[in-house]
């Protein structure tokens, strides 16, 4: 699909006001479980955190396993590097994500919901247990049986991966689990849960209120909908902002930049750098069969000028892996290792230029075979930063 | 009944039970796939990723060890982008390991030593960075050494202790590039809960643990002109030994392994069987004599069941997990001690040997007997009642060092006053060995007659599950024991300190009343102690305690009461079980430790 001059367009959905989520909550619970699974698969919302897994199916699967205790969970523990949207969401309109929880455990049979809300985010807490009070009152009113509590995690960036997340909530050290099998089966205390992004909740919300066509209309194939952007870097006006998906990259820097805009980081550090040259390739959403480089995002969006040391933002970007890989799997561990102090070792001259391409390959089999997404994207940025600013690592 | 599905690996079609792993699936069809942090006791990690393989049409590679197959699937373990990520996972894994391995005692058996020699890993492009890391040596326990330089990180050892023992002494500390294998706040693993079982070493593919060998301390006392140094060999060596010198799992090498100790320069080679003899009839009289105090005398005091003790990881276990439960322990000392203790006074006293001159030492399958040897209340010949505690992997070193060729030598028998045993001796080396050993003699003490079991072999308390019981009821004893008449003594076996902490909570709780039971720190008892050959596993285990049974059976008396060279020492020189000299030398007591 050809997307040149798509045209930046805002949309106000996430932040609308809550105030009728009581007859959101009321209107949706007496709605057939199946209903509400089709109206999200029919509006094609994908997962708000950036991996974009279909929410539709994702509660349909859930749903469809048989157990009398299932849990839902909203994934707060917003730890990546230029993400700060969820922290909004969850100051600003609390009630809709904690509706869009209720709904959830409607849907699947759950009674009982978490809200794993990222230790740096402790002063949320008070204003947060506030509206679940609220909300707990109304649902008692209503009779209706679905509690929520939140679950402070403790810092650490893996444990935002979901089965390293349930890990932690069990009281274990927050690592990784093998793949499958899936939460839908297997999730908090091995049970079937369904775990979302606090964004994708908010879009539910959404979708529940107007339908699933409202949403569905916007954005493109593969990408429907709207979703926060982080905006942050060399930017005049860094902030959040509720965009259409399927923007061309070079629409967003004409509006974002400041007009000497070297790179865009798209997705944070675990995300995908684009160079000048691939803005106008560049559209924003989830990778489709038609679209062309289409790069996902759970909303950051970091912005380097020319001012910046390419090589600055690598090692910056590698020292966070390093430290926040859960430290478990080889190619993880050692590989972040390797590939930071391979970077060092070529800038101090003490490896030959030809070691970054062993690093590349290297980043590649991280990509293969680490056990979860941290290391396995450790190689987006890397190879991208390597190849189109080789001098910058080198000189 | 899974179904069987159809997948193909290495473009070979196979038919496979539904939710085999690929790994199982492959080894099934004759495919080895390299494995650093599997191990068959244990659950799935998949954290090494040395096992990756490709399956068709996904673009990342899978853990072997930790996919299911799914139908259909078309498995590639050896194409060109695994045979490369492989290699870089070794080289990887090379480039944080202290790779110094000609001076590592673990050299010629690890297993990223084997890997890399497989893959022919001849460079080493990637940054050394073990060197930067400022790892330290934990050798403050006298069984256990920890050197985190050699360490991959595959937990093995961490779930070891959590899954078989329920100790969590080693757990991961740290994240990222700091993470590690630990303890508790980093202190030594001396100080800490460790029960010192050895079980981390015996599953840790690298040398980051393993024991604390006195080889060189033994050839030296072998040396001294001047010193006697006597050596007793449990009965789980015998059995594990050969499988570090060429026989397969399972194979008796009694005779070699005498013959051996002789050839190595010991001065008397004498049998640990007889001190287990020496154990039953001790502690098969503590029990009758509880009994009576409990169902006659009505004692509040006396606590039952009774505990056996003859594993030290037990004891120490429970010292340091129910510090307040020390009384249902047997106060007998392990079979080792006891022969230690006798080995300084009756030993000395028959050879006309200065006690002080001989040096007293055991081969165990075992690396908390090292620890039990080195506890101060070990002394009670007036010495240090056994001197150094060698593994059967340290024995199978010295044999191999002093240019044995185990599989020629001759069988050679044991030398005399303490190298007679039976079998009730021999299978103390197995899980419910002690048990069943016990009630032979137990049974035939109280009632006159042999134990009601075919052949006396008491099955119910043998074979690999983690807690077993059993009872016999007591008819028409004789007349001293009548009060016993009509009584089901009620037994259970645990082995693996899991399984010990259910049947202790069990027994806390009020839920299960036993009479005796046997508790082994390791799973399969000491044939599959810490202290055995490496590997051991499920098969490894069930094939030597197969070969502890068959021991049993070809012994010509089977009863530790019958062994004649207890009913000598009774006597000659303790005069009767539980008598005054055995109170002083064979029996111990126990102390509370702290839980870190």
């Amino acid at each position: 699909m050809p997307s040149p001059a798509y045209l930046l367009k805002r949309v106000d959905f996430i932040f609308k006001d809550e105030k009728d989520w009581k007859e959101i909550l009321k209107n949706s619970i007496n709605r057939p479980a199946h209903e509400l699974i089709n109206e999200l698969i029919s509006s094609e919302l994908k997962g708000r955190g950036g991996a974009g897994f279909p929410t539709g199916l994702k509660w349909k699967l859930t749903a469809e396993v048989d157990d009398s205790i299932k849990y839902v969970i909203c994934n707060a523990d917003e730890g990546e590097p230029g993400t700060f949207k969820d922290r909004e969401i969850l100051s600003k309109v609390p009630l809709k994500v904690l509706t869009s929880m209720a709904v959830c455990g409607h849907v699947i049979g759950s009674k009982e919901g978490y809200i794993y809300l990222r230790g740096e985010y402790f002063f949320l807490q008070p204003e947060l247990n506030k509206s679940i009070r609220e909300f707990k009152d109304y649902c008692n009113e209503i009779n209706f049986d679905f509690t929520i509590r939140i679950f402070m995690g403790s810092g650490a960036y893996i444990c935002g991966e979901e089965t390293a997340l349930f890990e932690s909530m069990e009281g274990k050290r927050g690592e990784p689990r093998n793949k499958p099998p899936f939460p839908s089966t297997y999730g908090y205390m091995g049970k079937p849960t369904v775990i979302n992004n606090v964004e994708t909740l908010a879009h539910c919300y959404t979708i529940f209120e107007y339908g699933s066509k409202r949403f569905y209309d916007l954005g493109v194939q593969y990408s429907r909908g709207s979703k926060l952007f982080s905006v942050s870097g060399d930017t005049p006006k860094p902030g959040i902002y509720e965009l259409e998906l399927g923007m061309s990259l070079v629409d967003f820097v004409d509006e974002f930049g400041d007009g000497d805009t070297k790179a865009v980081q798209v997705g944070g550090a675990s995300g995908f750098l684009v160079p000048r040259k691939g803005f106008r390739e560049t559209t924003i959403g989830f990778q489709g069969k038609l679209t062309g480089i289409s790069l996902p995002t759970g909303g950051s969006m970091m912005l380097f000028n020319s001012s910046r040391s390419m090589y600055n933002v690598l090692d910056n970007y590698l020292e966070f892996f390093r430290e926040e890989s859960c430290g478990q799997c080889t190619p993880c561990r050692v590989g972040c290792q390797q590939l930071l102090n391979g970077i060092k070792a070529v800038k101090r001259g003490e490896k030959n230029a030809l070691y970054l391409n062993k690093l590349m390959r290297l980043t590649e089999t991280m990509q293969y075979t680490a056990k979860c997404g941290l290391g396995q994207s450790v190689a987006n940025s890397f190879s991208a930063i390597v190849e189109n600013f080789r001098e910058e690592m080198i000189y | 009944m899974a179904k069987n599905i159809k997948i193909t690996i290495n473009e070979v079609a196979v038919e496979i039970e539904s939710g085999t792993s690929i790994l199982d699936a492959a080894r099934q069809t004759g495919v080895i796939i390299p494995t650093l942090c599997y191990h068959k006791d244990l659950c799935v990690a998949g954290n090494c990723r040395v096992c990756v393989v490709e399956i068709v049409g996904q673009k990342r590679l899978s853990a072997a060890c930790a996919t299911p197959c799914e139908d259909g699937m078309d498995i590639l373990t050896n194409s060109f982008k695994v045979r490369n990520s492989r290699k870089h996972i070794i080289e990887l894994l090379l480039s944080e390991h202290n790779a110094d391995c000609t001076r590592c005692y673990k050299n010629g058996n690890c297993e990223l030593q084997k890997l890399a020699s497989d893959y022919k890993i001849m460079t080493q492009d990637f940054i050394r960075l073990s060197r930067s890391k400022n790892y330290t040596i934990d050798h403050y326990s006298p069984s256990i050494i920890k050197d985190d330089s050699k360490c991959i990180r595959c937990q093995r050892c961490v779930r070891t202790c959590e899954e078989i023992q329920g100790v969590n002494a080693l757990t991961v500390a740290y994240k990222g590039d700091r993470m590690k294998i630990s303890t508790f706040f980093e202190k030594p693993m001396n100080d800490v809960i460790c029960t010192n079982c050895g079980q981390c070493i015996n599953h840790c593919p690298t040398g980051a643990l393993v024991e604390k060998n006195y080889i060189e301390e033994v050839w030296d006392a072998i040396a001294d002109k001047s010193a006697h140094v006597i050596v007793q060999t449990a009965p789980a060596v015998r059995i594990g030994l050969g499988e570090e010198l060429g026989f397969k799992a399972g194979t008796r090498v009694t005779g070699k392994m005498v013959a051996a100790l002789k050839r190595l320069g010991f001065d008397a080679v004498m049998d640990t069987d007889f001190s287990a003899d020496l154990t039953i009839m001790e502690e098969g009289t503590e029990l009758m004599m509880r009994l009576k105090r409990a169902l006659v005398d009505r004692d509040p005091e006396v606590k039952l069941p009774m505990a056996t003790s003859c594993s030290p990881g037990w004891i120490k276990y429970i010292e340091h997990m129910y510090p307040n439960q020390l009384g249902y322990l047997s106060t007998c000392k392990s079979p080792q001690q006891m022969f230690g203790a006798l080995a300084k006074t009756y030993y000395a006293k028959a050879k006309k040997l200065d006690p002080d001159k001989i040096v007293s030492v055991s081969i165990m399958p075992c690396t908390a007997k090292k620890f039990e040897s080195n506890r101060p209340e070990m002394h009670d010949s007036g010495f240090r009642d056994v001197d150094y505690v060698l593994t059967t992997r340290e024995l199978a070193i010295m044999i191999k060092q002093a240019g044995i060729d185990f599989m020629r030598l001759e069988d050679m028998p044991f030398d005399s006053l303490m190298g007679e045993s039976t079998g009730a001796g021999v299978i103390f080396g197995a899980t419910g060995g002690v048990m069943e050993a016990a009630l032979r003699t137990v049974y035939e003490l109280v009632t006159g007659r042999s134990v009601p079991f075919e052949n006396l072999n008491i099955t119910p308390v043998r074979g690999m599950d983690g807690v077993k019981e059993a009872s016999i009821k007591i008819e028409s004893p004789i007349e001293e024991w009548e009060f016993l008449d009509g009584v089901e003594l009620k037994c259970a076996v645990a082995h693996g300190l899991l399984n010990a902490k259910k049947v202790m909570d069990s027994i806390i709780s009020g839920e299960s009343h036993y009479h005796f039971v046997e508790f082994m720190a390791c799973p399969g008892g000491c044939l599959g102690g810490g202290g055995q050959p490496i590997p051991t596993n499920p098969e490894i285990r069930r094939k030597r305690a197969e070969a502890i049974y068959a021991e049993d059976e070809g012994m010509p008396l089977r009863k530790s009461h019958q062994n004649p060279e207890i009913l000598k020492i009774y006597n000659d020189f303790l005069l009767k079980p539980m008598g005054e000299r055995s109170h002083q030398l064979l029996h111990t007591k126990y102390s509370p430790r702290e839980r870190f």
